[in-house]
């Protein structure tokens, strides 16, 4: 017989080595995530998946399934703290939806709707974040960006490349490049890599594409970020 | 710069584990780590340069712009802040002609704030090219000024200026009769390994850093991995404000400290071991080394230690200020060469620690524990202290008392019995573990020191009814914010958001809903952070916020809401673009009446 855990009162199977976001997925139960994607190693840090299990908060993405665990995932207390920290992220940047080219393909965005965010609840930090325009194809804007990692982790594990990395400590951390200028341009980054495709937010974008896909017919204008999430990571499971 | 650097990456074997040393030395030779070298680094050590620049960025003593060929750093702490930081800074200011946070015009002499620098019985206390200088005065002051003008090199100043007290006044299981060098482990080969891991497991010992994991089952669980490649990490990155007990214990008791690392080496089958020491503490490095050079002829470390079939190194790594690297996976992830980052759990430090391979990581005192209680047997410490907290536990005591230094106590000592054995009077209250602790008011002196009721790393700060609580939770809120990580959200985001939230209220400009907002605010955090700094950070608030809840209360303005800017400051540009400053160009910041 499958091993299971429970989430929300639901029996869930899982196989050895499985994490809890990885059985939820796989069963259907969408759990909120920013930084976590499957096809990459699990980083832990956006703390949107954070789930009680038998009573105490753990990363989904990170923890392992193991038999008899007791995980609360769809709870309000939980909810509402992932709307908070849903926040946090949102005046940490410098964040103008209705004028980002990513609006209704932004993750960031469709985790905000799902979990009912209605303002910023907190005072902004209107920091001052540069641009990076300087590649032909390409384009970083570290307003936007909210330092999931998911670029530095798909230009290492997929791309084979070190293009990206996080520096900085606390609230100085920002995203920087790897050459020689600084600049996006001077490294080996093509815009047929992963992590060229990979960002959440509109942080990372491909140039001469931004309204080829109207307002209207994004990826979530018609559909939450939950069902969008599960069909298309149990795909990529199931590869 | 070129063949120094080669030079450099030669005597650390090409070794990307080594990076953090490699940086120490270049900031040391030029002030800041210059462009080229990152490049030469990354291509000498096989890393990217975005590791190189990562690791710059985020150990405050190292720096991509040039700093002064005299760095001066001025302890931050709140107990400097007590022994008078403000004027000693205010005097160099002047003195040196340079300001806070800047390099002076020439470039000489730069000044700025560091973390607290483990001198909280001796400060105010500043580091000169990263060493000690304690008990700042304004003579001193003006002898430093003079050696600077003359452009004397640091190892050239008088020794009086950096002379570290230990100041050990309490003596008790750990601090009296000394063992001699070896005598731990001559007596746990005779009695045989096994049986002295039984000793240490029924001492009862706990960790000593504050989490207090048991010792015995740590160092069980870690030899019960089926590898030849245990590593024993010694955790000397006492970075918590307000204690300085790891000091005295490698200055005083280092033979202790390296025993009982050899000690646990020999009974989980490691050959490998570290001291990561915090870049504070760069005075005891020299000694330290020389130690284990004695140790080394002593035959209690190398090959066939004791003659046993026994082999064990002890390399010493220096931090370069990071509170964060206190937390054992982070000090983990910064001995091999990156940014001090906790790592997720699952897989713990005993199972996968240092570059994957079975790790025990303990604090200084837990060595020192362990090797004495090779010696003595476990009873004669179980028989001290409490159920649950057996043995003693040295404190770092500090603040307004007539005698500040170590002080061990048995565990289960009341408030009231330490404050009298230290001469405190007029006590407000007792900061107990440091920011990450506890605050306790005068009515809990009956409290005791133990893991079951006021657990502590070994920091104890005592404020008399002079101090003003909120500036003390301002300073330890200012502390976090400047020492979190920033890989998690609520840690990131939330340890600034918390400090900016407490500076509104603490000056003046909160209003109803602020303090309400302010622990909810707490809340999340302590709940949602990846580790022990962001889950603790909001203590400071918490605990004085459940004591002294009209305090807060009393800083709020009467209205219900008040905006978190200055309208007024905001308008501070506009009026010089236009070059007014009449009344009509300021702006109050809510229509009177």
């Amino acid at each position: 017989m499958a091993k299971t855990i429970m989430i929300d009162g639901l029996s869930i199977p899982f196989e050895e080595g499985q994490t809890i976001m990885q059985a939820a997925t796989d069963a259907g139960v969408y759990i909120p995530h920013l930084c976590h994607h499957p096809e990459f190693s699990p980083h832990g840090s956006c703390k949107l998946c954070t789930v009680k299990v038998n009573g105490r908060n753990c990363s989904a993405c990170t923890f392992p399934a193991m038999e008899g665990q007791e995980v609360i995932n769809n709870a309000k207390d939980l909810n509402a703290d992932r709307q908070k920290i849903t926040q946090m992220l949102f005046v940490e940047g410098n964040h103008f939806c209705p004028s980002c080219e990513k609006t209704g393909n932004c993750q960031l965005q469709a985790v905000a709707y799902h979990l009912n965010m209605l303002d910023d609840h907190f005072p902004l930090f209107y920091q001052h974040r540069e641009m990076d325009a300087s590649h032909a194809d390409l384009l970083i804007d570290h307003n936007r960006c909210i330092f999931c990692t998911l670029c530095v982790r798909a230009s290492h594990e997929h791309d084979g490349k070190e293009v990206f990395a996080i520096s900085g400590r606390g609230i100085n951390k920002h995203l920087i490049v790897n050459s020689e200028s600084g600049l996006l341009k001077d490294t080996d980054i093509s815009a047929k890599d992963k992590a060229a495709h990979i960002c959440p937010t509109g942080a990372i974008l491909i140039k001469h594409t931004a309204y080829q896909v109207p307002i209207g017919e994004r990826i979530y204008d018609h559909q939450q970020i939950d069902q969008v999430s599960l069909n298309s990571e149990q795909v990529d499971h199931d590869k | 710069m070129q063949t120094f650097i080669e030079d450099l990456i030669t005597k650390n074997n090409y070794q990307a584990t080594h990076l953090l040393a490699v940086l120490r030395a270049v900031q040391t030779q030029y002030h800041h780590i210059p462009k080229a070298a990152i490049e030469q680094i990354a291509t000498l050590l096989l890393i990217p340069r975005t590791q190189i620049i990562g690791v710059i960025e985020f150990y405050s003593f190292f720096h991509l712009t040039p700093r002064g060929q005299y760095e001066l750093l001025i302890s931050d702490s709140i107990t400097d802040h007590m022994l008078g930081k403000h004027e000693m800074t205010a005097y160099i200011e002047q003195k040196l002609n340079v300001k806070l946070g800047e390099v002076r015009t020439d470039g000489l002499v730069s000044f700025d704030n560091t973390s607290c620098t483990g001198l909280c019985d001796q400060g105010p206390a500043a580091l000169i090219n990263g060493y000690a200088l304690p008990h700042l005065t304004p003579a001193k002051i003006d002898q430093m000024a003079d050696l600077i003008n003359q452009q004397l090199p640091v190892s050239a100043w008088p020794k009086v200026l950096f002379d570290v007290k230990d100041n050990v006044i309490k003596s008790s299981l750990l601090l009296a009769h000394p063992i001699q060098p070896g005598e731990a482990l001559h007596t746990a080969f005779k009695r045989g390994l096994k049986e002295t891991l039984k000793e240490i497991d029924m001492s009862g010992l706990r960790g000593r850093g504050g989490a207090g994991f048991k010792t015995a089952t740590k160092w069980q669980y870690c030899s019960e991995e089926k590898t030849d490649e245990h590593i024993v990490v010694c955790n000397a990155d006492e970075g918590e404000p307000g204690t300085f007990k790891d000091r005295v214990l490698l200055n005083a008791y280092a033979h202790h400290v390296f025993e009982g690392m050899t000690l646990c080496a020999a009974i989980i089958g490691a050959k490998k071991g570290f001291l990561y020491l915090r870049g504070e503490y760069l005075h005891l490095y020299d000694q330290l080394n020389a130690i284990l050079a004695d140790r080394l002829k002593l035959g209690l470390l190398g090959q066939h230690i004791l003659g046993a079939n026994v082999d064990f190194d002890i390399e010493i790594c220096l931090g370069a200020g990071a509170y964060i690297c206190g937390e054992e996976s982070a000090l983990i992830e910064s001995l091999e060469g990156k940014m001090g980052i906790p790592r997720n759990r699952p897989p713990y430090p005993v199972t996968q620690g240092y570059l994957g391979k079975p790790t025990v990581v303990n604090n200084v005192e837990t060595f020192m524990a362990a090797a004495k209680i090779a010696v003595n047997g476990g009873e004669w410490f179980a028989a001290m202290g409490t159920e649950k907290s057996k043995g003693t536990k040295i404190l770092s005591i500090c603040g307004d008392c007539d005698n500040p230094g170590i002080y061990e106590v048995a565990f289960g000592a009341s408030i009231q019995s330490i404050l009298d054995d230290c001469g405190a009077k007029d006590v407000l209250g007792i900061q107990i573990g440091g920011p990450s602790g506890t605050f306790i008011s005068n009515t809990e002196l009956a409290r005791k020191i133990a893991f079951e009721d006021l657990a502590t790393g070994g920091s104890f700060i005592i404020f008399n009814n002079t101090r003003n609580i909120l500036d003390i939770v301002n300073n330890f809120t200012h502390f976090f914010a400047h020492e979190s990580c920033g890989f998690c959200t609520p840690c990131r985001v939330g340890t600034s958001l918390l400090k900016n939230q407490l500076d509104k209220i603490v000056n003046g400009h909160g209003s109803a809903g602020d303090v309400v907002a302010l622990e909810e605010l707490c809340q999340l955090v302590k709940t949602q952070s990846h580790c022990g700094l962001g889950q603790t950070a909001a203590n400071p608030i918490l605990t004085t916020l459940e004591r002294y809840p009209e305090l807060y209360q009393a800083q709020l303005k009467k209205i219900s809401y008040e905006p978190g800017f200055d309208l007024d400051a905001a308008l501070e540009t506009a009026r010089r673009l236009v070059n007014r400053d009449d009344v009509a160009a300021h702006l109050t910041q809510v229509e009177e009446g």
